[in-house]
């Protein structure tokens, strides 16, 4: 009797899950059902430093003779958008709705409307940013919470924080790391002896980390001397900044300020240790004259006028977007210059604006190198490197292991996931992405670095879980499944799986390839035919690059 | 009074002038783009020396977590410190071993001990990729590991299955640093399940049509973009075209330790880390270059004794087999086998029967190609009054003995991505070891 109960529930289930997969397809193609997105008027607020973009990029290809690639459509630069801002493709679902704005509609702005109001984008910038606050190690025991610091990171940039108000909070953190997450950003320098026992936060790590990361100089090398490769940098400046981070201490009550450390340190070529004091490396008429070490240190760097915090994140929310930063290495920016075109201009703009990230975004996205295509369109001239290096075409990257897992994910549902998603999708797909991401291999803080891809990885996509439990007939979860039975032609089935996977319309040649395949196939083997189309959509070059 | 945690600057070798003048060297040559990638061998001339074999592979049995050096290779009996542990007789004269590894003692004359390690590192991630890359943790560079290094330096010819494999990985299994991700460890659980994702879900006749589909989609995404795409950037058919190879490969045979006869499988141990360590004799027979077989449980802050010797069960069988595998099929001398760890363990006990980190002396064994066996470098103090260890062996000169018994020169140095120049190794080698 309980097993009939069962069986009829179990049923019951599947039924409705039928109707739910029915209705959310059907929605696709019926465009009264979708709302178009709202229209955005965030565009007129750009004005001048757009125009500025546009006349610095042009002028610099026009001087290096250099025919730019053709403007991208908006699906590409929609789904580079997405990619770069949530770590997925975008959702079939959303992509009816941008095609529903009115042609003269700001089709860019409306979208970074609709991902900034979205609670992923948030998220998934928390991640990439406390990666290069803290690190992904798991980090000292006790005293580090991770996770804490990337959910206020998210809440921060849910909020639009003014983006020097938050690393402020980073640097001046005080107290418990879990009641403040931004104090992780002290403890995770803590250092523990063989016994467990803490040394407390190690300001050499902490100065290090800070010059990276917020300033865009690596001085790392100058713990132990001199700038071989320039003569701007001394050993001396970067104890000078450490010194910035002496009196972190960590008590009971967490993170605190002592003054009665006195920072000591042997230079090379000294024969004793000797007192260092707190002193900014450059524009010191910048730095208050009282407060804490750490509060004047967190004022001197996010000060309007020290330009190298605001051509960091400008270079870093570059990279963040293109998959390749204006100055490379991400965080290693020349003090004194010459800079590519554009930089200074982002730069002085954000800081213009109360470092506002958002605004930052827009402009790198409304920006004429964001808009060209990663083709020429023209096979018998091709794309050169050339054109790549002066941002002229848009620079192919591969795509990061959450990127690949998330847009799996994403491609298999036709609607948008987004943070109110079912719970039983949210898990899955948080469990499946995770084994992925671990198995393609994550490069940690290694963000940017430009690679090939590996076997491993392709031996994932050819063979592994993720891919096969995405694609494989299952009409309750897999799009693939539910387009082979319910698509009202052959033809949108492998459009809707193109625009899914790939964000564009299939070729004719390709559209002919699929079709002629559903077309020769009785019902019950369609869905193994569009498991194939999935499947190799998922392997293709493109699923797997930024282009 | 706060404690200064700042190194001294000659602690950090950053090297001589010969060393920063070779980026202005290379700079001027237009040295750039991909060029570091070229093997150091392809400029070293590795002639064969004195007509001698030379070792081709490494195989590194790890144990994870910080192996007590006293309750392994560095025992010392009825002191204070030695916290019950007997030592035995080897089979090398002079060398006594701790008790719970009694089938080791049987093949000590094939393996060398070093008793005086030194690091500075005592925590767990920062030690283990000190130990397996030979360099202390900086940020912005993440160096090689030592098993990276070989595949870099001795590439596998013939190869379908990849040259670096790691088993039973812990959270830090080998990779390939700044010489690139495909020198990554390739990473497999317990070899008694089939490697993973190297079956196609579907048969033959599907899988021909998905990958005609394939093609036809690649074909398309290449038009107007980079000539010679795949080769110059994305290598994602090239990588797939090796995946298919590997799925088809013979060579997958020599991951599954099913296929060996039982009374080999028993003598490993039935432990995922014996069968381990046979895939690893298995698959350095078949030209793999380098395989790390992890051990974990190590890290005995509580009741030390007891628990490292439930781990020495695992580890002795294990690796007294694998020796004397190596040695029945007559590629010992083209194998090293370094058993390593990232930190001992301290001398004293602590209040609950615990020994926690110790970086100050600890010990590795070693043997096969091109090291001597039965040997003994340095030694600690038997009453733990001093830290320091007799003739102490940095973790640097290790590596720089292992990478010379291989015929790579450890002072080599390699561009980096960041446009630094790197050495493999900062060590010297240490000439008691080299055979």
């Amino acid at each position: 009797m309980l097993r009939l109960v069962r069986t009829l529930i179990a049923l019951t289930m599947l039924a409705a899950g039928f109707t739910v997969a029915a209705v959310l397809l059907f929605a696709h193609y019926a465009g009264e059902e979708i709302e178009p997105l709202p229209p955005s008027t965030a565009g007129s607020g750009l004005g001048a430093t757009a125009e500025r973009l546009d006349r610095a990029w042009r002028s610099e290809w026009r001087d290096a003779g250099i025919v730019p690639a053709p403007e991208a459509d908006d699906y590409t630069i929609v789904r580079r958008l997405s990619l770069a801002l949530t770590g997925a493709v975008p959702s079939v679902e959303s992509l009816r709705r941008l095609d529903l704005l009115p042609a003269d509609a700001d089709r860019v702005n409306a979208w970074l409307d609709h991902l900034f109001a979205d609670q992923r984008h948030a998220d998934y910038l928390a991640e990439r940013l406390a990666r290069v606050y803290v690190g992904v190690e798991a980090g000292p025991f006790l005293v580090y919470r991770r996770r804490r610091m990337v959910n206020w990171l998210s809440e921060q940039l849910m909020e639009n924080r003014p983006y020097g108000e938050l690393v402020n909070d980073l640097i001046t953190a005080e107290g418990i790391w879990t009641s403040n997450p931004a104090a992780n950003f002290i403890t995770v320098s803590v250092t523990q002896d063989e016994t467990g026992e803490s040394n407390g936060p190690d300001e050499i790590k902490l100065a290090a980390r800070t010059s990276r990361a917020f300033l865009g100089i690596s001085l790392d090398c100058m713990q132990c001397h001199d700038d071989k490769f320039g003569d701007h940098w001394k050993q001396r400046d970067f104890h000078e900044l450490a010194a910035f981070f002496s009196q972190a201490d960590l008590k009971l009550t967490g993170v605190r300020e002592n003054d009665s450390f006195v920072y000591e340190t042997r230079l090379h070529g000294e024969s004793d240790p000797a007192p260092v004091p707190a002193l900014a490396p450059y524009r010191p008429d910048l730095m208050p004259e009282s407060g804490s070490l750490r509060t004047r240190l967190a004022a001197w760097i996010t000060h309007r006028e020290n330009e190298a915090f605001s051509r960091a994140m400008a270079n870093r929310t570059w990279a963040l977007l293109f998959g390749r930063p204006l100055v490379d290495p991400v965080d290693d920016i020349p003090l004194e210059g010459p800079y590519p075109a554009g930089l200074d201009i982002l730069a002085r703009d954000f800081a213009e604006n109360g470092h506002d990230l958002r605004r930052l975004i827009r402009l790198i996205a409304t920006s004429p190198a964001f808009h060209r295509s990663s083709s020429t369109g023209d096979p018998g001239n091709p794309v050169t490197e050339d054109m790549e290096n002066a941002w002229a075409a848009f620079p192919l990257t591969r795509l990061r292991p959450e990127q690949v897992a998330g847009s799996i994910v994403q491609a298999s549902i036709l609607h948008r996931l987004d943070a109110e998603s079912h719970i039983v999708r949210k898990l899955q797909r948080f469990g499946e992405t995770n084994d992925f991401v671990t198995r393609f291999g994550d490069r940690g803080e290694d963000e940017l670095s430009s690679e090939a891809g590996t076997i491993p990885q392709r031996l994932l996509l050819l063979n592994g879980e993720l891919v096969e439990e995405r694609t494989s007939p299952n009409p309750l979860m897999n799009s693939s499944t539910r387009l082979a039975n319910l698509a009202p032609s052959d033809e949108r089935a492998v459009e809707t799986a193109f625009l899914a996977a790939l964000t564009r319309l299939p070729t004719e040649a390709e559209r002919d390839h699929f079709v002629d395949r559903l077309a020769d196939t009785p019902r019950p083997g369609r869905p193994a035919i569009m498991a194939d189309l999935y499947w190799a959509l998922f392997n293709s070059t493109e699923f797997s690059w930024n282009r | 009074m706060k404690r200064l945690l700042s190194p001294k600057p000659d602690d950090v070798a950053c090297g001589t002038a010969e060393h920063w003048s070779r980026r202005s060297l290379l700079r001027t040559a237009g040295f750039s783009g991909l060029a570091w990638l070229t093997p150091v061998s392809q400029i070293l001339a590795r002639a064969a020396e004195n007509g001698k074999t030379r070792p081709r592979s490494l195989i590194v049995l790890w144990l994870q977590g910080g192996a007590s050096q006293l309750e392994t290779f560095d025992p010392h009996p009825d002191t204070v410190i030695s916290g019950g542990s007997p030592a035995i007789a080897t089979a090398a004269p002079g060398i006594r071993i701790a008790d719970g590894l009694p089938q080791a003692a049987e093949i000590m004359s094939d393996l060398s001990v070093v008793r005086s390690l030194v690091s500075k590192e005592g925590d767990h991630a920062r030690a283990t990729y000190n130990m397996k890359t030979g360099h202390r943790p900086i940020p912005g560079l993440e160096h090689p590991s030592l098993g990276s290094i070989v595949c870099h330096e001795l590439p596998g010819d013939g190869l379908d299955i990849p040259s670096h494999i790691s088993i039973l990985p812990s959270q830090a299994p080998a990779r390939g640093g700044y010489l690139g991700a495909r020198l990554d460890a390739f990473r497999i659980g317990d070899p008694v399940e089939p490697v993973p994702d190297t079956r196609s879900p579907v048969g033959k006749e599907r899988q021909q049509q998905r990958l005609s589909s394939l093609e036809l989609l690649d074909t398309t995404f290449a038009r107007g973009r980079l000539a010679r795409l795949d080769e110059t950037r994305t290598l994602h058919r090239t990588n797939a075209e090796r995946a298919l190879r590997m799925m088809s490969s013979d060579q997958l045979a020599a991951f599954d330790v099913n296929e060996a006869p039982a009374a080999e499988r028993e003598g490993y141990g039935d432990t995922p880390f014996g069968r381990g360590c046979l895939a690893a004799l298995r698959l350095v027979e078949s030209g793999v270059r380098c395989v790390e077989v992890t051990l974990n449980g190590w890290d005995t802050h509580v009741n030390n004794l007891e628990l490292q010797r439930a781990r020495n069960a695992i580890l002795d069988p294990a690796l007294a087999a694998l020796v004397k595998g190596l040695r029945d099929r007559e590629i010992y001398e083209e194998t090293i086998v370094l058993v390593g760890t990232e930190f001992g363990r301290t001398p004293r006990l602590n209040a609950l029967d615990g020994r926690d980190h110790w970086p100050h002396a600890f010990s590795v064994a070693l043997g096969g190609g091109g090291i001597a066996g039965g040997r003994v470098i340095g030694a600690t103090d038997p009453e733990g009054e001093e830290n320091a260890p007799a003739d102490p062996v940095t973790v640097d000169d290790l590596h720089a003995t292992v990478l010379t018994a291989l015929g790579i020169d450890p002072s080599y140095e390699f561009m980096t991505p960041l446009n630094r120049p790197v050495p493999l190794s900062e060590g010297r080698p240490v000439r008691g070891l080299l055979a």
